[in-house]
């Protein structure tokens, strides 16, 4: 292990200490709840209930044959009520389930405990693991069960558990740590047999001390886990910076982390793996980070998948009147949103951060004065001034050759934009035209 | 829905720093350097920087036909450095003249604040030294302010002088203690990086002691440590070179800048009629600046060798 420190980054504030001392509470039972159909990268699922349909927890109501794709499960029981629209964090509305819940929360018979967990064979857990639909849970939700399927003859000889969570304010994570600590070593272990990795690393930066004291005893013993404290440095958490920091192996451009012997998964993402491969329980729930300035009381909520948003910000007291953003996700890379209306919690959803005025500028944009500091904290060592200022121009070729097509939209050139260009946005503007011409 | 919400691009928090608050830092870095001035040239100097930064002020505001004056700060920042680089008391037109051709001529001309190819405060400066020679070159004593040639043009001075400032020059430029401490605040602050005066004062220091140094090993780096520290190299390598919009951005093209810088420097002082060459020398620099960009980007993460 080199502990070599990853290029770049930028120094937030860390924002955590309105929830980092909070346990988890769960959420009041929704009462109705709009499941949609994609909560992943990859090919949207198709209903498998119909409008009128009795559905209890935990089971399937949408599936594709698609590869990177991921089942999407009830999170109650109840009725079917309407199949349709419904807004998505992404932005654009997806085809959703909406279902009444019966209040009685009567699990499906799919689900059924598996004491002889440890003895299923690779192909079974991995079946598993896509039954269940389990998805990376740090917000990129990247079907798991295609990451643990790297290229055959590949050999992995890593799996790292991404828990810096590096993003301000956001303590889910940390929360997981600091209560389900063994389910997260369970996790790691599954993974690792999974991808028959003989190694494994947890990577916790080194503002949650605590967490880093707790998972080193839960791994206590087991020789071949090792958990790690790491600079509290943003994007330590990012699947190519982690990579580099443990390993000191830089992922191809273009390539997958598989290329360099490595597997990323999040923390959040074990404890789903140790619940669907112990339990047989899909991913119907999530830890959420409610917090900022203005919320009126931030929690960390235990929250059903297709639970409104509206109804969880409720439960935290509110929005305060000075609210002027809601972020779904961290402040560095989450989605902000129009309003809490008709919006679902889902699978990715890490938090749910609150801004007032004193944190939302709109800044005037000014010209580039080129003092580099975007080229001095991009972690890709990619030259962001030069891509946006194609991109103002509509060069987009010229953005392409400024290797638009490496940028992980980590934001850090944004963040320490002096001029207050909105360097990473330009950014996604050219990798969307230049893939856009690629796939012609 | 009783609130109305900011939908935009992430991230959703950004740096305090600002343009404004960057000019400021570089201002409060000039002030020592500004302070000596005043202490060795009297109030002339004082005059003569306060001329510098309205006439520049006055002129960016007209152009932008903005009302707030400091504006982002760049214009007093260029002001401030050209007054920096002219002789301690030169006549109020000259200094006036050089402030509103800092910012015509040297930034507005080329698009304004990020556009411009050289440093407007050292274009002013060439254009003032090729129309007005003389005013250019009224060089004077510290304290008594009596006519003296400056230490480059062959006035014998001990390194002490050299270091504290007490030397004939222009008015910013002779106190090295004082430019060194200013730029350290730059450096704490993250505004410039050690590449551009790295290698420009160290291609100075080996030239100087290879190329003039004679006799002992101690006296030929004691010229080395002579060409460093007289003239404008010291306020040339901290604060002009190191202008953000004129000079390259990615690490090695710092390097290679600072290193190109020097080697200029120093063929002008040896080898050129001239008896200063850090003018030209960053000006020229700054004529390659995109070339050295694009033959100097950082190697990506993961970049593949096609074989």
């Amino acid at each position: 292990m080199s502990f070599k420190t990853f290029k770049g980054g930028v120094h937030p504030g860390h924002f955590k200490s309105a929830t980092e001392k909070k346990p988890v509470v769960p959420a009041r039972p929704p009462t109705t709840v709009a499941i949609p159909m994609s909560q992943h990268i990859g090919a949207p699922c198709d209903p498998l209930v119909a409008v009128g349909d009795e559905v209890k927890m935990g089971q399937k109501i949408g599936d594709s044959k698609g590869f990177v794709s991921a089942p999407v499960h009830s999170s109650v029981s109840g009725k079917v009520v309407k199949i349709g629209m419904c807004n998505h964090a992404l932005g654009r509305p997806v085809q959703s389930v909406f279902i009444e819940s019966d209040g009685q929360d009567t699990w499906h018979e799919d689900v059924q405990p598996n004491p002889n967990y440890r003895d299923l064979t690779v192909d079974e857990l991995k079946k598993i693991i896509r039954e269940k639909g389990i998805v990376g849970m740090g917000g990129a939700t990247f079907p798991t069960h295609v990451k643990l399927s790297p290229p055959p003859d590949t050999k992995i000889d890593y799996v790292l558990i991404n828990a810096a969570e590096c993003e301000p304010y956001l303590t889910a994570d940390h929360r997981a740590m600091l209560e389900r600590p063994e389910e997260i070593v369970i996790g790691l272990q599954l993974v690792m047999k999974a991808v028959n990795a003989p190694m494994g690393y947890i990577g916790i930066e080194d503002n949650k001390p605590d967490a880093v004291e707790v998972m080193k005893k839960a791994a206590e013993g087991i020789s071949n886990i090792e958990v790690h404290a790491l600079h509290t440095k943003y994007p330590q958490g990012a699947e190519k910076q982690l990579i580099s920091v443990f390993t000191g192996r830089e992922v191809p451009s273009g390539g997958l982390p598989s290329a360099v012997g490595c597997v990323v998964q999040n923390v959040g993402t074990c404890i789903a793996i140790s619940d669907a491969v112990r339990f047989g329980k899909p991913l119907i729930e999530r830890i959420v980070t409610i917090t900022g300035s203005g919320i009126t009381e931030p929690k960390n909520m235990l929250v059903r998948v297709g639970t409104f948003i509206e109804e969880v910000i409720e439960q935290c007291g509110g929005f305060r009147p000075n609210i002027k953003k809601m972020v779904l996700g961290g402040p560095m890379m989450g989605l902000a949103q129009p309003g809490p209306d008709n919006l679902p919690v889902i699978k990715g959803t890490s938090g749910i951060l609150c801004l007032t005025d004193v944190e939302v500028n709109l800044y005037e944009i000014s010209p580039c004065i080129r003092c580099a500091k975007c080229v001095d904290v991009c972690p890709v060592s990619i030259m962001p001034l030069f891509i946006g200022a194609s991109v103002e121009q509509g060069l987009y070729e010229k953005a392409e050759a400024y290797n638009a097509m490496d940028c992980i939209e980590c934001g850090c050139c944004t963040y320490i934009c002096p001029a207050k260009r909105p360097l990473v946005q330009w950014i996604r503007m050219a990798k969307g035209d230049i893939a856009a011409k690629r796939r012609k | 829905m009783e609130f109305k919400l900011v939908v935009s691009s992430s991230p959703h928090i950004r740096t305090p720093e600002s343009i404004q608050s960057v000019m400021t830092d570089v201002l409060v870095a000039l002030f020592p350097a500004a302070l000596a001035g005043v202490i060795f040239f009297g109030w002339r100097g004082l005059i003569t920087m306060v001329l510098g930064m309205v006439s520049a002020m006055v002129a960016e505001a007209v152009i932008l036909r903005e009302k707030n004056i400091f504006g982002d700060g760049s214009a007093a920042v260029t002001g401030l450095l050209l007054a920096m680089v002219l002789p301690p008391a030169p006549p109020w037109w000259l200094v006036v003249i050089g402030g509103v051709v800092a910012i015509t001529i040297g930034k507005h001309v080329f698009g304004g604040i990020g556009n411009n190819t050289f440093n407007p405060a050292l274009v002013a400066r060439a254009i003032l030294m090729i129309s007005w020679a003389g005013h250019m070159t009224g060089w004077v004593r510290p304290i008594d302010l009596a006519t003296a040639a400056t230490p480059l043009a062959g006035a014998s001075t001990s390194f002490m002088n050299l270091f504290v400032g007490a030397i004939p020059g222009s008015l910013g430029e002779t106190s090295a203690f004082a430019l060194i401490l200013g730029a350290a605040w730059l450096f704490y602050k993250g505004h410039i990086d050690w590449r551009i005066p790295g290698g420009y004062i160290g291609t100075v220091f080996v030239m100087g002691t290879l190329l003039q140094g004679y006799g002992s090993v101690m006296s030929m780096i004691s010229t080395g440590l002579f060409h460093v520290l007289a003239g404008g190299v010291m306020l040339g390598a901290l604060f002009m070179a190191t202008d953000m919009v004129t000079s390259p951005v990615a690490p090695r093209g710092k390097l290679i800048f600072g290193i190109g810088c020097g080697v200029m420097t120093m063929l002008v002082r040896l080898y050129g009629i001239y008896p200063e060459g850090v003018t030209f020398a960053i000006l020229l620099m700054n004529a390659v600046t995109p070339i050295i960009d694009n033959l100097t980007l950082p190697r990506k993460y993961g970049e593949v060798t096609s074989s």
